[in-house]
């Protein structure tokens, strides 16, 4: 890891990512002890028409119980949620989850920036997110916005990624507070609950 | 950008000068919607935005129109559809007169895919479709039942998901980019503004469909509409809302039964 970050102060952790992502993520969930302080909140864009749903396809790999989304339920740490296709997600500031079927961004629904930027203003520190790899430049003005309100940011390393536009994209546009492989990001996980209050 | 305060202060504004009441709708939605215009418009502090809301009644239209969500398309959600066409249309068939109200219907497309089965089903001709909005722009829209021919490769796709067997094409006619759909089917829709926050219920459903509409409301607004839909429903009628949209959590749960996995509930009392 170029540079050593911890998390600590997490209450949400975001994971955005695109073509090549979910690849990313079965390498890391399975490994990942169940998390107890925080939440995780995935955001991939989507392939409607998938026989086994991307919850179901999360679900088995890992022991920390995922949550369907629905509009308007509460987001609770110790639990995995996933933004459900064709919509964008949005962070309520009392702790709920809000959908909203508007225009696509960055040609996506649910959008990486849209979903990361709300987190950003409901959280503001205490959000991390992790973007991996894909193919367009979603999820780039999101971790700014993260950045900005004091959140941790971490971006894959563009070498590891099946597509590295998507990470290349971030590291060119700020200084992530970290750059790493799958490997790297799961220590990272696995310690928030370590780290956190 | 643009802070809660000022968020509270707009919400005022706009009740105070224009009687729309926006507090109670969806914080995170509003206040992204807000800060779109505002960034659209090029405005240069939020006092000349606000000003401008206050004083100029046309722009006030052009921001509830940039608002509120208008994203829909014919036949969403194609298995919702088909479960509309197997399952429910033949129960309401059997009624002399079928009544279906579209809440929040925007620019009409679920309007007209309605009509379409209905149609298919012999059933038009018996039904009345009330479409309302709180946007009259969008209601002008959807009135005319014209859209962008560009989009009719997509519902041709959904219209065969949700069962449709017909050459999708019958129901409009090109020209010039725009595809009209035919007034056969909008013989018996009634467009008219209204608006879920502050009016009442005005007449008596066999159906209501409102899907993706609650979802830009806080909780508190939710159950009164959800409230109104059941003053709004006979008995034994059908609720129908957004794929990911549910009663679970409010009064009526008791009283209505879902319909398979669909997002479609019977009131049994």
């Amino acid at each position: 890891m170029e540079k050593k970050p911890v998390i600590s102060n997490c209450r949400v952790m975001l994971i955005g990512g695109s073509a090549g992502s979910l690849e990313v993520l079965m390498k890391i969930l399975p490994r990942l002890p169940k998390i107890h302080s925080y939440a995780i909140v995935i955001v991939l864009h989507r392939k409607s028409g998938e026989d086994m749903t991307l919850e179901e396809l999360i679900a088995v790999k890992t022991i920390t119980p995922v949550k369907e989304v629905e509009d308007k339920i509460p987001l609770q740490p110790g639990f995995i949620y996933i933004a459900p296709s064709d919509y964008h997600l949005l962070f309520e500031k009392s702790n709920i989850l809000s959908l909203d079927a508007s225009e696509k961004i960055n040609y996506s629904r649910p959008s990486i920036d849209v979903a990361f930027e709300s987190a950003a203003e409901a959280y503001g520190k205490y959000v991390s997110a992790i973007l991996l790899s894909g193919a367009n430049a979603d999820g780039t003005e999101g971790l700014k916005a993260i950045k900005n309100g004091g959140g941790t940011i971490i971006v894959q390393k563009p070498e590891t990624a099946e597509m590295p536009f998507m990470p290349v994209n971030a590291i060119e546009n700020m200084s992530p507070d970290g750059i790493c492989d799958a490997e790297e990001m799961l220590e990272l996980l696995s310690g928030i609950d370590i780290f956190n209050p | 950008m643009i802070d809660d305060r000022e968020i509270d202060v707009l919400v005022n504004d706009v009740y105070e000068y224009y009687g729309y009441d926006f507090g109670s709708y969806s914080k995170a939605s509003f206040k992204r919607r807000v800060e779109r215009l505002y960034q659209m418009d090029g405005f240069p502090d939020f006092a000349e935005f606000l000003s401008k809301v206050r004083t100029d009644s046309e722009y006030f239209k052009r921001m509830v129109e940039e608002i509120t969500v208008n994203v829909t398309e014919m036949f969403r959600d194609p298995l919702f559809y088909k479960s509309l066409r197997n399952d429910i249309l033949p129960i309401l068939g059997t009624k002399p007169f079928i009544r279906i109200w579209h809440a929040g219907c925007s620019t009409g497309e679920e309007v007209y895919s309605m009509a379409i089965l209905l149609k298919e089903a012999n059933l038009l001709h018996k039904s009345l479709l009330y479409a309302t909005d709180l946007n009259a722009l969008v209601l002008d829209t959807a009135k005319s039942g014209v859209f962008p021919l560009r989009m009719m490769k997509q519902y041709s796709e959904n219209y065969m998901a949700s069962g449709g067997k017909k050459d999708f094409s019958h129901y409009y006619t090109a020209n010039y980019g725009l595809a009209k759909l035919g007034e056969e089917l909008s013989e018996k829709m009634v467009f008219s503004q209204h608006n879920l926050v502050s009016d009442r219920s005005f007449n008596e459903f066999d159906l209501i469909m409102c899907r993706n509409v609650l979802i830009y409301f806080d909780k508190d607004l939710q159950d009164r509409c959800l409230q109104l839909f059941d003053d709004s429903l006979s008995k034994l009628g059908y609720l129908a809302l957004g794929t990911k949209e549910s009663i679970k959590y409010s009064q009526l749960q008791s009283r209505y039964r879902q319909h398979n996995k669909e997002k479609i509930w019977k009131k049994s009392q």
